[in-house]
């Protein structure tokens, strides 16, 4: 199978801090990775830089997705492309209703592919389906976007987003933060509802209870800008009796 | 945001700053009694019209220039103006054979077809292209319904004790420094009557241009609606791009009468200037409507993104009990722009409203001010206010500010007052960017949204043209 990502010996940090310290990660179609680690050891840097926030600078290594040069693209071509980031905090924009923003997003990563705009009332009827999925009432797709939101309402509407695009490379940042229980099935059974033989899933989360909805295929556990150490789901259950700690006494980071 | 992104401003084309070549019929640059006289002529008016702009330019003469705005432009030298340039031939009212094609395609290159069978439908348009009005379109089916339609210079002539009666009875020719000089020089502009019980069947625009070198503008404008009517009318204006700055001092007068409804759009993209600031268009006017009977309602809708400098306020004055005025605008300013506007609301009558929504974009190195009254005077009993003055940022080079007045001498009076200052962040830009917008498409996007509450005021066909012009103006603001 060809992988669908492929980062290599990745460094880089922000203004002049070196964050990530060379990280090697590949994900195949049909997987979801977990990326573990405590608060500061470069998860959200990981993200972002995936993503292309312009404030990352990345200092070597390589990220290949779909056989491209990933870090030669602008944000939007990234997007266009298929990569999909569901943010820890997404942003409120007042007068541009749910609704609207999403076909503008839909349409502009249609057109770069060279697609029609979808036709409105196939459009309607994908936005109903796909808010059902995170059970959102669709009287949210008129309320400007994210605007008066809470905090749950708010990451549902991340992955009501991710179920519209389609993505092929869906990046979760810390999409479980600050979620009840209730909230995090809602959003798990969301994410699972959109797991596909052909997409892959990068799941950065900080605890293990969102592991126990989202299945991953591969943990690893990220500390000091490291991939310190890998494993199956199991991994994520010990991480979560014995801390992040044991790693460091072990001497496995220096 | 950083330097360089803002440098990024030099992409921004204005769109209409082709000159026609035009043959045109000037006088020599100046003002003195006999330009006056000679524009009085021109125009063949009455005597009594003559004597009523020589008393505005002794007025004018008295007056001086005032300085209170925060919009900053070296002394006007007003003998450096041009005060009537028109094309030389004069086209008849009738036949549209006659006009110069010049003329015609200057209009047709703005996308204001003068052929009435290729307008949009629905529009009766006045065309003013720098002294005169060259054409009004459907006069003869806004007749049947007894609505009046025409040029000024054509309504002096043809109905002077309308143009008699209400000239200057909203702004007095000593309202302020431009508006008397507008009373003495003013050019052409449109004249619109709605008589009772009439509802305006089609929205009525008139376009401006000024096409003509070192020539100022100044048109007079003045809608009646006499009781129980409605009038939708819409005003749009372009000029050409000259490194010179050009003066446009226009005068606009509304009265509604008792039930009666105005609703008046501007689309304001007059030259701005390059993006070093260099020439432009200074747009100094005084609007204002008088909501003279009980429940009578004044409108004021207003998209600016031209000009060098804009320095206006639509104001009304609501006399008539119940009577109610509205003043919703989005002023955007880029590169060096100035903008200093906003409304007064006079409240005498008796349990009157007015809402005043106001959004500011300022982006580049220019500077955005919302100033605002509110006066309630001792008889206004029961009347409220609400106000809404938003500002947006785009950069870090910009300005924003408000000063909002307010003046009550009746203690039933309620006021309501909302402002925000936000900016368009990285965050935000970068959220968009990730789901495939580029940054063009998300800055017009949230200026869109930013704007709805304004935008949505317009008539339909000019709201969408409206929201591109907004799109437009911000071009290359963030990289």
């Amino acid at each position: 199978m060809k992988p669908l990502l492929i980062i290599d010996q990745l460094r880089a940090g922000i203004e002049g801090r070196e964050i990530l310290k060379g990280i090697s990660l590949t994900v195949n179609p049909g997987e979801v990775h977990a990326i573990m680690g405590p608060n500061g050891s470069g998860k959200s840097t990981l993200a972002s830089v995936l993503s292309g926030r312009s404030e990352y600078e990345v200092i070597s290594g390589s990220v290949t997705y779909n056989g491209e040069d990933l870090l030669e693209k602008a944000p939007e071509e990234r997007a266009q492309a298929g990569v999909f980031q569901a943010f820890q905090y997404p942003v409120e924009i007042p007068g541009v209703s749910t609704a609207n923003f999403v076909r503008t997003s839909l349409n502009a990563i249609r057109a770069a592919r060279g697609e029609e705009p979808l036709d409105p009332s196939a459009f309607l009827m994908r936005m109903k389906e796909r808010m059902a999925l995170v059970e959102l009432d669709p009287s949210f797709l008129q309320r400007s976007l994210n605007e008066g939101f809470s905090g749950g309402e708010k990451k549902r509407n991340e992955i009501f987003q991710m179920a519209m695009l389609e993505p092929t490379l869906a990046i979760l940042d810390e999409t479980d933060s600050g979620l009840d229980i209730d909230a995090l099935r809602i959003v798990a059974n969301g994410v699972n509802a959109l797991r596909t033989p052909n997409n892959a899933m990068v799941v950065i989360t900080h605890y293990q209870r969102l592991l126990n909805y989202i299945v991953p295929d591969v943990v690893h556990v990220l500390m000091d800008g490291q991939l310190v150490l890998s494993g199956n789901k199991d991994l994520a259950l010990e991480l979560e009796a014995k801390g992040y700690d044991w790693l460091r006494n072990d001497g496995v980071v220096a | 945001m950083s330097q360089e992104l803002i440098d990024d401003v030099v992409g921004r084309e204005y769109e209409y700053g082709f000159v026609s070549d035009i043959d045109q019929e000037l006088i020599a640059k100046g003002l003195s009694p006999d330009v006056i006289h000679f524009i009085s002529n021109k125009k063949e008016e009455p005597e009594w019209m003559l004597e009523w702009r020589l008393k505005a330019y002794e007025q004018w003469l008295r007056m001086k220039h005032p300085h209170w705005s925060n919009v900053h432009f070296p002394p006007v030298d007003f003998q450096e103006i041009i005060y009537w340039a028109a094309p030389k031939k004069k086209p008849t009212l009738n036949s549209l054979d006659e006009v110069d094609p010049e003329l015609l395609n200057t209009f047709k290159k703005l996308g204001i077809p003068l052929d009435e069978q290729k307008q949009l439908a629905g529009v009766a348009v006045d065309a003013v292209l720098d002294s005169v009005s060259v054409k009004t379109t459907f006069q003869k089916a806004l007749a049947e319904k007894g609505v009046i339609f025409s040029s000024m210079s054509d309504a002096i002539k043809n109905h002077p004790d309308l143009v008699r009666k209400y000239l200057g009875s909203v702004v007095p020719v000593t309202d302020n420094f431009y508006a008397a000089l507008n009373s003495a020089v003013f050019s052409d502009g449109s004249f619109v009557y709605v008589p009772k019980g009439v509802r305006c069947p089609m929205e009525l625009s008139t376009y401006f241009r000024i096409n003509a070198k070192n020539t100022g503008q100044f048109e007079r404008t003045l809608i009646i609606a006499d009781e129980g009517s409605y009038v939708s009318y819409l005003e749009g204006c372009t000029a050409p791009q000259r490194d010179e700055n050009q003066l446009h001092a226009a005068v606009v007068e509304l009265v509604a009468h008792a039930h009666a409804e105005i609703k008046y759009s501007t689309v304001q993209n007059w030259f701005p200037g390059d993006k070093d600031g260099n020439g432009g268009v200074y747009n100094f006017v005084t609007k204002r409507g008088l909501c003279e009977g009980a429940k009578s309602k004044i409108s004021w809708t207003q998209v600016e993104t031209g000009s060098a400098i804009t320095w206006k306020y639509p104001s009304v004055v609501l006399k008539g009990d119940e009577s109610v005025g509205e003043f919703y605008s989005v002023a955007v300013t880029a590169n060096y722009q100035q903008a200093d506007t906003g409304t007064k609301m006079t409240h005498i009558g008796k349990n009157t409203r007015s809402r005043i929504v106001s959004k500011g974009i300022s982006a580049g190195k220019s500077q955005n001010s919302y100033r605002g009254l509110v006066r309630f005077n001792s008889k206004a009993d029961n009347s409220r206010n609400y106000s809404q003055c938003d500002s947006l940022l785009i950069g870090d080079q910009c300005g924003a500010h408000t000063f909002p007045y307010l003046e009550t001498a009746n203690p039933t009076c309620t006021v309501e007052h909302e402002a925000t200052t936000s900016k368009i962040g990285e965050d935000i830009l970068f959220y968009c960017n990730q789901r495939g917008l580029d940054t063009e498409k998300a800055v017009a996007l949230i200026v869109n949204g930013y704007a709805k509450e304004v935008l949505n005021n317009l008539p339909m066909e000019f709201a969408v043209e409206a929201q591109k012009l907004l799109a437009i103006s911000l071009e290359g603001s963030v990289g």
